[in-house]
């Protein structure tokens, strides 16, 4: 029965599989010092420019403590805290919201819990806000917060317990449902229950939602990011949506925040501290105005990027909800008001 | 599973398969012929020429760029690592169980089949939480490895554990009811000759199921490079650094980059097809010698 072909493949099945392991092992072996940051979903493009201009200034400083690379990991930002908490080797976060990395910090216990007192401005260098995205022409028109509510009109949102934007955008729905009924709670509960009657698909983070509504065409209007917003219209074209501003909207106070007990298992602290202080400076916040988020100090920025920016009226979360300690529960906790209200179509 | 992995050959030298289907009248052929020409155009063959097109869509130049931008390479390379490991261990593995299970009685048997089909029946994303929740910063054995400085999930192991996990019964499936087919007298015409354990494993039983053997190798291989879920779950996705191929796609079309995210898609779908290609080789080739070592 052809005996002697088995030894002959079984021979060259060897020598290629120890071939391939060998190369493997040669190519993953590094030495040099390496950030990792993991972030949110819509900040790819943002710590792409980021951390060039970061490891060039850094490495011209510092011959003898060059950083090689700085690694990225992107996810929904609620998804992104969990790998962190279980185990993900991250030197700095750069969440969607602080209610997220107070998670890692209670659960992990790797960064103390007072870690948004250590950088100016709440630990965000950074702001921005929920703004609608439309079909070009805006043909269901869609002007404001009431009209999301309106009977067979498709909202695109993410799943606020997976996502930090989602959560921005229902806290801005509710800011505004607040203010329309005159704090009328019940009312509000209708009007958010209507608005997630009307949300076809809950993806788990802002960038799904995004190619959802995007590149599937699914949904008529989009609660967005402001800066996602732009980069849509960016790489689409602007001949493709329209931004609509809402009369109210959140500012969004995404924070960033050293890892210790990473950082010091790894020795990386000060190449890290470092990072995170970079996106103070006034490069750091004239590459973020360039990448549709609305920097801290928008002298530092070029004025072009900076007349981008709508003018909108913007609730804060500490004065509108108490914080997220006492939002994150409340709306988004288990049993909040989000799993009160959404009832997935049957 | 394995008596579909050989139509062609198994058709063609079995009388009573071929009088059966010449018994049906040729209206009830045609259709039927039509009915799943429509359906491998449809759904197979449509979509991999899609992944191929976009893929080109850019041009060659932009092609190149997307295949041997680093962390593609990295993508690419651990890829190819995790398969290397994944799948001899799933052979040595799988050859130990399906011969315990083929030419042994024992008890528990049945329930050692049953272990075996568990990753067919669990979904991937179980696969992959089962580590995390094992191995990670808050899992049983998460604060041991932490103080011992090893790392499981969001690292290499783990993507080897999960893929192992997933693709652990191709090798052991396609084994089993080809050596229980072919029960032991070989094995013990060969012991009375006075051939040693391991002769006779080598000699006999080894060769008599080597076309089994190598069909679970291609579909578990094919399976290990491919596996998204289990993956995405212990990867991390940090990229350069654990990110698979399918998950550097999914991230790449993420970032509104399309060509490049197909580009490397079709590299993968390359991989299958070369998989593909090689298989229907060796049965244009031994296609003789196949049919007469599975007679089942």
């Amino acid at each position: 029965m052809t005996r002697p072909v088995f030894p002959r493949l079984l021979r060259a099945g060897l020598v290629l599989g120890a071939f391939t392991l060998c190369f493997g092992v040669v190519a993953g072996a590094r030495a040099q010092t390496e950030l990792l940051n993991v972030s949110y979903d819509p900040t790819r493009e943002l710590y792409r420019d980021i951390n060039a201009a970061f490891i060039a200034e850094w490495n011209a400083k510092n011959p003898d403590k060059k950083i090689s690379t700085i690694r990225q990991s992107h996810g929904g930002s609620g998804a992104q805290a969990r790998t962190v908490i279980d185990g993900l080797n991250a030197d700095v976060v750069t969440l969607a919201l602080a209610g997220d990395i107070d998670a890692v910090a209670e659960r992990s216990k790797k960064l103390p819990l007072d870690w948004q007192k250590r950088l100016p401005h709440n630990s965000s260098p950074y702001t921005s806000t929920i703004v609608f995205l439309v079909r070009k022409g805006n043909p269901k028109a869609i002007k404001d917060w009431g009209d999301l509510v309106k009977p067979g009109v498709q909202i695109i949102t993410p799943n606020p317990k997976t996502s930090g934007g989602a959560r921005w955008n229902y806290l801005a729905a509710w800011a505004y449902a607040e203010k329309a009924f005159n704090k009328d709670e019940a009312k509000v509960r209708d009007y958010i229950g209507k608005l997630l009657a009307n949300v076809p698909v809950l993806d788990t983070g802002a960038r799904g939602a995004t190619t959802t509504f995007t590149q599937r065409g699914i949904g008529d209007v989009f609660l967005s990011w402001e800066n996602e917003a732009f980069l849509a219209l960016k790489e689409f074209g602007a001949d493709k949506f329209d931004i609509v501003v809402p009369s109210l909207s959140i500012l969004a106070e995404p924070p960033v925040a050293l890892v210790d007990a990473n950082v010091d298992a790894k020795k990386t602290r000060e190449q890290a501290q470092a990072y995170l202080e970079f996106l103070y400076t006034p490069k750091g916040q004239a590459i973020i105005a360039r990448n549709f988020y609305r920097p801290r100090n928008p002298e530092a920025a070029d004025a072009k990027d900076i007349a981008n920016f709508p003018k909108v009226e913007m609730v804060t979360i500490d004065d509108a909800f108490g914080g997220w300690k006492k939002a994150q529960p409340t709306h988004f906790g288990d049993g909040g008001t989000f799993d009160q209200l959404y009832k997935p179509a049957r | 599973m394995s008596d579909t992995t050989l139509p062609s050959a198994s058709a063609s030298t079995k009388p009573r398969g071929t009088s059966r289907a010449r018994g049906e009248s040729p209206a009830v052929q045609i259709v039927l012929i039509a009915v799943s020409l429509a359906f491998l155009l449809l759904f197979l063959l449509l979509p991999l020429v899609t992944v191929f097109v976009e893929a080109a869509a850019k041009g060659w130049e932009a092609y190149r760029a997307a295949i041997t931008e680093p962390d593609a390479q990295a993508a690419i390379r651990l890829t190819l690592l995790v398969a290397a490991i994944a799948v001899p261990f799933n052979v040595v593995v799988g050859i130990a169980a399906a011969w315990a299970i083929a030419k042994f009685e024992f008890r528990g048997k049945d329930l050692l089949i049953s272990l075996i089909d568990l990753p067919f029946s669990v979904s991937p994303v179980i696969s992959g939480l089962v580590f995390v929740l094992l191995f990670g910063a808050q899992g049983y054995f998460g604060p041991w490895l932490q103080a011992n400085d090893l790392k499981i999930v969001f690292a290499l192991p783990g993507l080897i554990l999960a893929t192992v996990f997933v693709t652990f019964p191709f090798v052991a499936r396609e084994l089993i009811p080809h050596m229980q087919s072919l029960g032991s007298s070989d094995e013990e015409a060969a012991m009375t000759l006075g051939a040693s354990p391991w002769r006779v494993f080598f000699s006999v039983t080894l060769p008599n199921v080597k076309w089994s053997l190598f069909y679970g190798v291609l579909l578990c291989n094919a399976r290990a490079m491919g596996e998204f879920g289990a993956v995405a779950v212990v990867s991390g996705k940090i990229r350069g650094l654990t990110n698979t191929m399918p998950l550097h796609i999914e991230i790449l079309y993420n970032e509104y980059m399309g060509a490049a995210a197909f580009a490397v898609a079709s590299l993968l779908a390359g991989l299958a097809l070369v998989t593909l290609v090689l298989k229907t080789l060796l049965e244009w080739h031994y296609g003789d010698v196949i049919a007469a070592s599975r007679h089942h």
